[in-house]
């Protein structure tokens, strides 16, 4: 039985911990964006992910869950749950399901910013894509049956 | 809920009760409890008696589904009074009858009695409700309620082939008869007999007059074992002895008689329903008494004869519907009523003989342990009482004097002779036909009785041939068929009792608006009348059977004698089988099991869809007005998609086979890049990233042994079907967006590039779209996402270990 050979892939690490950073600054953007740009919740999710999953092709699966304790199912349910919660929360206020408001406000640092209900909305979409790519793709990854 | 009504539905409350008496008054037979019923509803019927004979009727309603026109109404008049007391008399005898004759210690007495009182009840139902519909509901019961009893026995095979194949034919009949009965409800908008036969004209001059009447007609032949329906009752006679007697001789098949004569004043009076009534009766009549000379078992002889004698009644009301059509002239019209006055006489009067033949037929197996006329004989000196009554029975049914049969038969042929006079329905051409039909009929009726009397009672006796010590039944069995022959022998001598009291209001009802008012039909029926056409007739009859019966030698010997089943059953038994096969053959050719062939299923199936409504519609259409010029980017992109497309089913290696999809996926984002999608572009990118890396994974974990490449098969017809299916969908996309042009509708794209900004406060209107005007739809696709993650884990994760069962 030949002894398997561990292989040293010093570029793909330090290459992998600067591209990260990159992408996923690059999704926060994207999802931000959206609004007012091409972007928004689903790409921005999908973009995250596959900064993840970089993440995973270059270190072991082991460190990983190490460095990232998500538990990426109940990512699914937490955005599911924001998701809707923004649209009962509406209705709270005497308005149909899932309608949005937005208002201008004057932050500090950021100046006049326009804040919206979409946005919750949005992180809800993102949460589930983050969490679904990342559990199909390594529940199929980690099987070995 | 009058006392009528509770009289017709008294059998089922009582059929309630049976299992409970059965379990509780054990010693008791359980028939004693069920007799009461029966007795006391012929005593109440009888008390009408005089209401109907004076031309009264009795009426009344209960809603059921009122909306729908759904009444129970009960209906007493002649017609119905007469069955009523058939149905309540012979069920007294019979349940008397069955308490000697079912051991209360081997039978399970209480199916038995609770089949048996359904029966009754539904009967009842049958003859005395007025809407077709609860009539329908009665009439189904009376056919399940007899499949159960044929198949009493159930552990027989050939009860239970009997019982489904009497429950086939006549449900089948049913139904279509609730088909007519629908037919009328369109064509007179009232499901009351009543009511239809009031407004009559309507039926007469519609155009489903003819689809209605051969509908119901079905019904009816199917029901009173009408030629070529007849062949289940034969196999019915798997049946315990007095079910046989009471449903397969005197009611249940007299359902389809009741049916005809109920709806004649509806259809009568057309040609087609005097031909067909009178060919089918008459093609009957022949094929069961001829049939019957074959038969070696009673009971098969009787079923024969009793399928012989419904054709005969059948033919009589037709040949009587005729008066009808001379409408009021009423001196013509009367003329031609003696065949329905022969009709009514001779269901009374096959009603007695018949259920006393059926009776000492069930005493003769009963003692002896076979109905085999092979084996019989020699009884009439160890069985003198059984032997009279069989004696009785069997001359009326031949048709001698002094008993009833004799009257009802030269009735017969004088209601045949006087419609042979008739100058219409082609009459004049085909009347000698039917004298000359009937007459064999006749001789041969006359054959089969002497053979059974002959076989069974002379001759020398052989106690080697039965099992069991022979003797005379018990008094108890020997009540039913005695009154039962004393009544055939008190209708002979003294027809008249029966001509105002039953027979002349029953015509009355059969035969309404031909008597004016206060006028009755003219009954006298009497022995001698001269020497007339119909005695000379009889005369023949009794000579040439004598003489066929003399020579039974002979032609016993021909190989159709040997042939005892009837061959028409050859159509039914393969009739059957071919609907499995034939079923099975289509469930092999259609159910293959193969993925593969669904999809070309239901490929070809939208291809002729699709095709045919474009073509009915005339929906081709091409525009190229609104074509602008074509980026020679877009040709580029364009041709490197469809070559790209073109390339993968020539494609041998899987992994090669991901590449290229991935490739036009990439390809598909640059489309979208260049149709200025930006977010679309995005998301294919991503998504197609994904999915690459998804397929490679799926690739990755191929079961080892099947590692092969592959190369797809080819197949013209596939081929064939891809190129029709790609066809198709691109002359639909050409052909709606140039009607969508010309139709000119407004796109409601507009208001949202209108109102992006102000109403959600975005520029991005896709996202605007996505999260704001339409959200809902992406809450539910985030769902749909979240579902397909869950179920990639539960199918990975959640594995079965083997031994579970699903």
């Amino acid at each position: 039985m030949k002894k398997q050979i561990k292989s040293n892939d010093v570029m793909l690490h330090t290459l992998t911990r600067v591209v990260t950073f990159i992408i996923l600054a690059f999704s926060v953007y994207l999802f931000f964006a959206g609004h007012n740009n091409p972007g928004g919740g689903f790409i921005g999710g999908l973009m995250t992910a596959s900064a993840l999953l970089l993440m995973y092709l270059g270190f072991d699966v082991k460190s990983m869950k190490k460095a990232l304790p998500f538990n990426y199912t109940s990512m699914i349910a937490i955005g599911l749950l924001i998701a809707i919660a923004t649209g009962v929360s509406s209705m709270l206020f005497g308005y149909p399901f899932l309608t949005q408001f937005f208002e201008y406000y004057q932050l500090p640092i950021l100046g006049e910013t326009e804040l919206t209900t979409a946005l919750p909305f949005d992180l809800g979409v993102y949460l589930v894509v983050v969490g679904i790519a990342l559990t199909i793709i390594l529940t199929i990854a980690e099987d070995d049956a | 809920m009058t006392v009528l009504h509770w009289a017709t539905i008294s059998p089922f409350l009582l059929a309630i009760l049976i299992p409970f008496l059965y379990k509780y008054a054990r010693p008791i037979h359980t028939g004693w409890f069920v007799l009461v019923l029966p007795l006391v509803l012929f005593i109440y019927f009888i008390r009408f008696l005089p209401v109907t004979s004076d031309g009264g009727v009795i009426e009344y309603s209960v809603p059921w589904v009122p909306s729908l026109g759904i009444n129970f109404t009960v209906y007493l008049d002649g017609l119905s009074l007469l069955f009523a007391l058939l149905i309540s008399g012979i069920g007294t005898l019979v349940v008397l009858y069955s308490i000697y004759y079912l051991s209360k210690k081997t039978e399970q007495l209480n199916n038995f009695y609770v089949y048996l009182l359904m029966f009754m009840g539904a009967m009842f139902g049958v003859v005395l409700s007025d809407n077709l519909i609860v009539l329908y509901v009665f009439w189904e019961l009376t056919s399940l309620a007899s499949s159960l009893l044929i198949s009493y026995w159930f552990h027989r095979e050939k009860s239970t082939y009997g019982a489904q194949k009497s429950m086939l034919i006549t449900v089948f009949g049913g139904l279509s008869m609730l088909g007519g009965f629908s037919l009328l409800y369109v064509m007179t908008g009232t499901f009351s007999i009543r009511e239809i036969i009031a407004s009559v004209d309507l039926v007469t001059t519609s155009t489903l007059f003819l689809p209605a009447m051969l509908l119901i007609l079905l019904g009816a032949f199917t029901k009173s074992a009408q030629f070529p329906f007849h062949i289940w009752l034969p196999d019915a006679m798997e049946a315990p002895t007095p079910v046989s007697a009471y449903l397969h001789s005197a009611t249940m098949v007299k359902a389809g008689i009741y049916l005809v004569a109920r709806l004649t004043p509806v259809f009568g009076g057309s040609a087609e329903w005097f031909w067909i009534l009178t060919i089918v009766g008459i093609t009957t009549l022949c094929w069961g008494s001829i049939s019957a000379v074959r038969q070696k078992d009673l009971k098969s002889i009787l079923a024969f004869s009793t399928i012989s004698q419904l054709g005969l009644i059948m033919c009589l009301l037709g040949l009587g519907s005729a008066s009808l059509y001379y409408g009021f002239e009423t001196e013509t019209a009367l003329f031609f009523t003696t065949a329905t006055l022969a009709a009514v006489f001779h269901l009374i009067n096959h009603a007695t003989f018949k259920g006393s033949l059926f009776m000492t037929a069930g005493i003769i197996d009963h003692e002896t342990g076979t109905r085999d006329i092979r084996k019989l004989g020699g009884l009439m000196t160890i069985m003198p009482i059984t032997f009279t009554i069989s004696l009785i029975g069997l001359a009326s049914m031949a048709g001698l004097p002094p008993f009833n049969g004799f009257l009802s038969k030269e009735m017969f042929f004088t209601g045949l002779l006087r419609a042979s006079e008739l100058t219409i329905f082609n009459m004049p051409t085909w009347g000698i036909l039917l004298i000359v039909l009937a007459w064999v009929a006749s001789v041969f009726t006359f054959v089969y009785c002497m053979v059974m009397f002959f076989k069974t009672f002379t001759g020398k006796f052989k106690p080697e041939n039965y099992d069991v010590h022979v003797h005379e039944a018990p008094i108890g069995m020997l009540i039913s068929p005695i009154v039962l022959g004393s009544l055939v022998v008190i209708f002979g001598l003294f027809p008249n009792l029966l001509a105002y009291t039953l027979i002349e209001p029953a015509m009355a009802a059969i035969l309404p608006n031909l008597l004016a008012e206060n006028q009755v039909f003219h009954v006298d029926i009497y022995h001698w009348h001269g020497f007339n056409t119909e005695l000379f007739m009889t005369l023949g009859v009794v000579l040439i059977g004598t003489f066929i019966f003399l020579m039974m030698k002979k032609w016993s010997k021909m190989a159709i004698y040997l042939k005892e089943r009837d061959p028409l059953n050859w159509f039914y038994d393969h009739s059957l089988s071919g609907l499995i096969s034939g079923s099975q053959f289509v469930t092999r050719i259609q159910m293959t099991g193969l993925l593969r062939d669904y999809f070309v299923y239901m490929c070809v199936f939208m291809i002729l869809l699709f095709g045919y409504t474009m073509y009915r519609y005339n929906a081709f259409a091409i525009d190229t007005v609104n074509v602008t010029g074509i980026d020679p980017f877009m040709w580029v992109i364009t041709i490197m998609f469809i070559a790209s497309t073109l390339v993968i089913p020539f494609i041998n290696h899987r992994i090669t086979a991901i590449i290229v999809v991935g490739v036009i996926g990439f390809l598909l984002a640059l489309l979208f890049v260049v149709f200025r999608a930006p977010d679309l572009a995005l998301t294919q990118l991503l998504v197609e990233t994904v999915t690459v890396v998804l397929f490679m994974l799926a690739f990755y974990h191929l079961p080892e042994l099947r590692k092969e490449s592959f190369k797809p098969r080819f197949n013209i017809v596939n081929l064939l079907i891809s190129i029709a299916v790609g066809g198709l969908v691109t002359v639909i996309a050409l052909s709606s967006a140039a009607l969508g042009n010309e139709a000119n509708f407004e796109s409601i794209a507009e208001y949202f590039i209108q109102n992006s900004k102000e109403l959600a406060g975005g520029y991005n209107m896709v996202n605007v779209i996505l999260v704001d005007f339409r959200g809902l739809d992406t809450l539910l696709e985030v769902l749909v996402l979240g579902i397909a993650a869950l179920g990639v884990v539960a199918l990975i994760k959640l594995r079965m270990t083997g031994r579970e069962d699903v």
